[in-house]
């Protein structure tokens, strides 16, 4: 069988959860379980106005492609969507979501887990905070257990 | 002639998001590649400082440091990455 083709975008605008599950589900009923992860903007004890996510065109959305190639290939999904926003976001939003669909739960738990964990550290995406006063604080530091939970699927 | 293209703190030190530049003869590698850039002035000394930490990107695509350039199209300079 053909390995499905997954749904990747990457978008300044929102996305809806339910719609794009159900572009997934759509005519099927061979999966079994849907996992969906979606990543927010935190506000950070208020302190924040938005998150700035700059991106690199072209290789954002070609790293995203290899990462759920990946994922599809190594769980047998059924389907994966890959949703990731840019531009100015505030506490609350959306910033990212995560689809896996498989016949059975835990392809799917685990599709979309080794998803996010690829995604966060080499998908060309980086993070700014603003402040409330309305200045520009720091780039957001990458994190050591990000690259501890990419490395536990090796 | 190689494009180069900046991102996040490495664009704003750099102060520019892209350029076309001539690459000597003895830079081979993107580690040389950084070590070179280094030297063409403060901006460039500011974003790569600490040359470890820097993500090197050919043709859009992830390689380590001692990677050829040779035959690059587009090479992209960035920290490391804090999406998702």
């Amino acid at each position: 069988m053909t390995p499905p083709t997954p749904n990747i975008r990457v978008q300044s605008d929102d996305f809806d959860l339910q719609t794009e599950i159900d572009a997934l589900t759509a005519g099927r009923t061979d999966i079994g379980a849907v996992v969906s992860f979606v990543g927010l903007c935190r506000g950070e004890q208020n302190t924040l106005s938005a998150l700035e996510l700059e991106h690199y065109p072209g290789m954002a959305e070609a790293e995203m492609r290899r990462i759920a190639e990946l994922a599809i290939k190594r769980f047998d999904l059924m389907g994966l969507t890959a949703v990731h926003r840019y531009g100015k976001i505030a506490p609350g939003e959306n910033i990212v979501l995560v689809i896996a669909a498989s016949p059975h739960r835990q392809a799917a738990f685990d599709g979309a887990n080794f998803v996010m964990d690829f995604l966060k550290t080499s998908a060309p995406f980086w993070k700014k905070e603003h402040g409330k006063d309305g200045k520009a604080r720091d780039w957001v530091a990458a994190k050591d257990a990000d690259d501890s939970a990419r490395d536990k699927w090796e | 002639m190689v494009k180069l293209v900046y991102f996040a703190w490495v664009r704003e030190r750099i102060d520019k998001p892209e350029e076309e530049l001539d690459v000597p003869a003895h830079v081979v590698t993107a580690g040389d590649l950084l070590a070179y850039l280094k030297t063409l002035g403060d901006g460039y000394a500011a974003a790569l400082e600490y040359p470890d930490v820097i993500r090197v990107a050919i043709n859009q695509e992830h390689v380590e440091h001692d990677e050829p350039i040779a035959g690059a199209r587009e090479i992209g300079i960035f920290p490391p990455m804090t999406g998702g």
